[in-house]
């Protein structure tokens, strides 16, 4: 197979859409970070014989295989924000202070309710969208300092991601409130035919955002601005609106995550809820394929980054190592498979059997 | 001189005032400095609540310091309330071990008595009153004695571990693994970390139940409260009875905890006591007055099976 970057041609079919949006990492980038996947799995499934078994309890499925796709579900979220912040040329490091202040939120206006409160705006459907728009909020904070004045990314959001702990421990009076409605629950731990709701919700977001960028012209718009912003600007596009936009979305996505987590255990905790959860956020996206330089982003491919790094952990969740050894392994790990991915490396460890011409 | 002469008459007027105080619970009129790590946990912000309130009671002027997880803030504070010559002592809550001995040393050159409190210094004990903490290695034990009792010395048990390196998840590990293996019929088989926290400890339980026969494993032991009632979701999820199917113990003593108790679905858990403020003003009154302490006070580490046992302990 050519490992050619440039050798995949434009395509005006009607694949057009997954060939852009999935396939144009270049294809042996994509190849290899499946690669990289099924190896993990396989190493697991070595580990483990049972690691791909799954039973049903409860009209539940159980098995490591459904553990990986529900602890990927907050952070496949995350990581559809992260990827088209970094396409702008953005960061967004506060992602998981905007998941604790919207668990924070959304825990502390349900407990109303169960209190007895009728207003409507204490209703579950209510405090979800509540939780949402704090998280907009959260998004919009973020965008005016980078779009409007112009402040570096990194610090813009690093603000929010010091001070928004802060303000989910205010919300909070420093304490992790727990709560029992089902319908707030259900967001993290409901079960639709067998499989975790977040699981149906994170592919539903991935498959609307993916439709919205590549379907429409706000993809090669959100690339453009992060290639050139001035450019951009000068052929016609509103590149500070673009970027406010896509902050707002990281902003929700988080709060949504945030939701998920507080509903899988039915409390919020404002001390730990996504503590260092941009990190793995960022390294799913890098993993992906998109460059911290920005320009081209690859969705799917975040998400594929962001399995990758669950099935590691689940792998060392059933393997008998000791704990101390996990974040080696991590680290050994995401080194192996972003090296695997670099052609330089590639060619560089192949060097030796080949046959010079 | 003028100084001399006034601390002089301090000193005096404490040294009659304090033991007067000593027996109401002490320090009234004191002024103290508290250099707090942060408020990281819903546990260190009981922690604090405790002490103020314990202060407020006993009528001492506490001056508090949120170091933000900084060495160099609370470095900085205790210098600052050197300088300013107005504290009568501080309590210190280390963020880590080391680099202590230079303003410790400041404090014993100006006079003021250092308490520390929670994680350990390892400067020497001379450069300070005495260390008020939980026994971390204590715990373990306790949590594995109660656990040879139940399942009279034949479990397998899961191990839920906090934050790798810190002295809470190591001591309580150790603890706990010795006392079983005093037993042939105890064995940790799976030992994983979910980092002290609620969501990680359900992740790491559902991964236990899917790779190993649930029927196989007889107990989980977590590293604190917040993983066991993540875990106990986890096993609820897999269709068995936590506190029946797969008996649960942990460490802190949360409120939660007492309610998963009452729901019947927590067997056992060990005291990590945030009243603190207690013991360490009782040191601070007792070292002003020139009594000698032991350099280790250790609170807190009983083991509650019920909310009513451990109401009955207040």
């Amino acid at each position: 197979m050519s490992l050619k970057e440039n050798s995949v041609q434009p395509d005006a079919s009607r694949w057009g859409l997954v060939r852009r949006g999935i396939s144009s990492g270049g294809g042996s980038r994509l190849l290899w970070t499946v690669v990289a996947l099924l190896v993990i799995l396989l190493v697991n499934r070595a580990i483990s014989p049972t690691f791909f078994d799954l039973r049903l309890v409860n009209d539940r499925l159980i098995g490591s295989t459904i553990n990986i796709l529900d602890n990927a579900a907050p952070f496949v979220l995350l990581a559809i924000g992260m990827t088209l912040v970094i396409a702008t040329k953005g960061i967004d490091l506060s992602v998981g202070a905007v998941m604790a202040i919207s668990a924070a939120t959304a825990v502390m206006l349900i407990r109303n309710y169960e209190a007895g409160a009728t207003e409507f705006y204490y209703q579950p459907g209510f405090v979800m969208l509540i939780a949402l728009a704090v998280g907009a909020i959260c998004g919009l904070w973020n965008g005016l300092l980078v779009a409007f004045f112009n402040l570096q990314p990194i610090i813009a959001t690093l603000i929010l991601m010091v001070a928004g702990r802060g303000v989910a421990q205010l919300i909070t009076n420093g304490q992790s409130p727990t709560f029992t409605d089902e319908t707030l629950a259900f967001i993290g731990r409901g079960v639709v035919f067998g499989v975790p709701f977040p699981v149906f919700l994170a592919i539903g977001v991935l498959i609307v955002v993916t439709l919205l960028v590549r379907r429409t012209a706000l993809g090669l718009f959100i690339e453009a601005v992060g290639v050139n912003d001035r450019a951009s600007y000068y052929t016609g596009l509103q590149a500070s609106l673009i970027k406010l936009s896509v902050y707002m979305l990281s902003g929700v996505l988080a709060a949504l995550a945030g939701l998920i987590v507080a509903g899988e255990v039915k409390s919020a905790d404002p001390h730990t809820a996504g503590l260092y959860s941009e990190l793995d956020a960022i390294l799913a996206v890098v993993i992906g394929g998109t460059s911290l330089l920005g320009g081209r982003f690859y969705l799917a491919q975040s998400a594929l980054g962001v399995l990758i790094i669950q099935a590691l952990l689940v792998g060392l969740y059933v393997s008998s190592l000791h704990p101390t050894t996990n974040l080696v392994v991590k680290a050994i790990v995401v080194l192996a498979v972003l090296l695997l991915q670099s052609p330089e490396f590639r060619q560089f460890a192949t060097q030796p059997f080949r046959r010079t011409t | 001189m003028r100084f001399a002469k006034l601390a002089l008459v301090v000193s005096l007027l404490l040294a009659l005032v304090v033991p007067f105080a000593t027996a109401q619970g002490g320090g009234e009129g004191l002024t103290i400095g508290f250099s707090q790590i942060g408020s990281e946990s819903a546990w260190r912000t009981a922690f604090t609540d405790a002490v103020r309130a314990e202060a407020e009671a006993r009528g001492i002027n506490l001056l508090f310091s949120d170091a933000q997880q900084s060495q160099e803030n609370q470095i900085a504070a205790i210098r600052a309330w050197l300088a300013q010559g107005d504290v009568d002592a501080i309590i210190l809550a280390p963020v880590i071990a080391t680099g202590w001995d230079d303003v410790l040393e400041e404090a014993q050159d100006a006079g003021v008595p250092v308490v520390i409190v929670d994680r350990n210094v390892d400067s020497d004990p001379s450069l300070y009153v005495t260390r008020v903490s939980s026994d971390f290695v204590h715990e373990g034990r306790l949590a594995a004695a109660w656990l040879v009792q139940a399942t009279s010395g034949n479990c397998n048990v899961v191990e839920l571990y906090g934050t790798v390196g810190s002295a809470a998840a190591e001591d309580r590990h150790a603890g706990f693994a010795e006392v079983l293996g005093l037993f042939s019929g105890m064995e940790i088989i799976r030992s994983e970390t979910g980092d002290f926290v609620r969501s990680n400890g359900k992740q790491v339980m559902e991964s236990f139940l899917s790779s190993e026969d649930p029927a196989n494993i007889c107990a989980v032991f977590a590293h604190n409260d917040d993983m066991a009632i993540g875990a106990i979701e986890a096993i609820k999820e897999a269709g068995l009875v936590p506190a029946v199917d797969i008996l649960v113990v942990s460490v802190d003593a949360i409120p939660d905890i007492f309610d998963s108790m009452d729901a019947g679905e927590t067997n056992a858990t060990v005291e990590l006591s945030p009243f603190m403020g207690g013991p360490a003003f009782d040191a601070v009154v007792a070292h002003l007055n020139g009594e000698e302490l032991p350099k280790q006070i250790s609170v807190g580490g009983g083991l509650y099976t019920s909310r009513a046992a451990y109401d009955a302990d207040r």
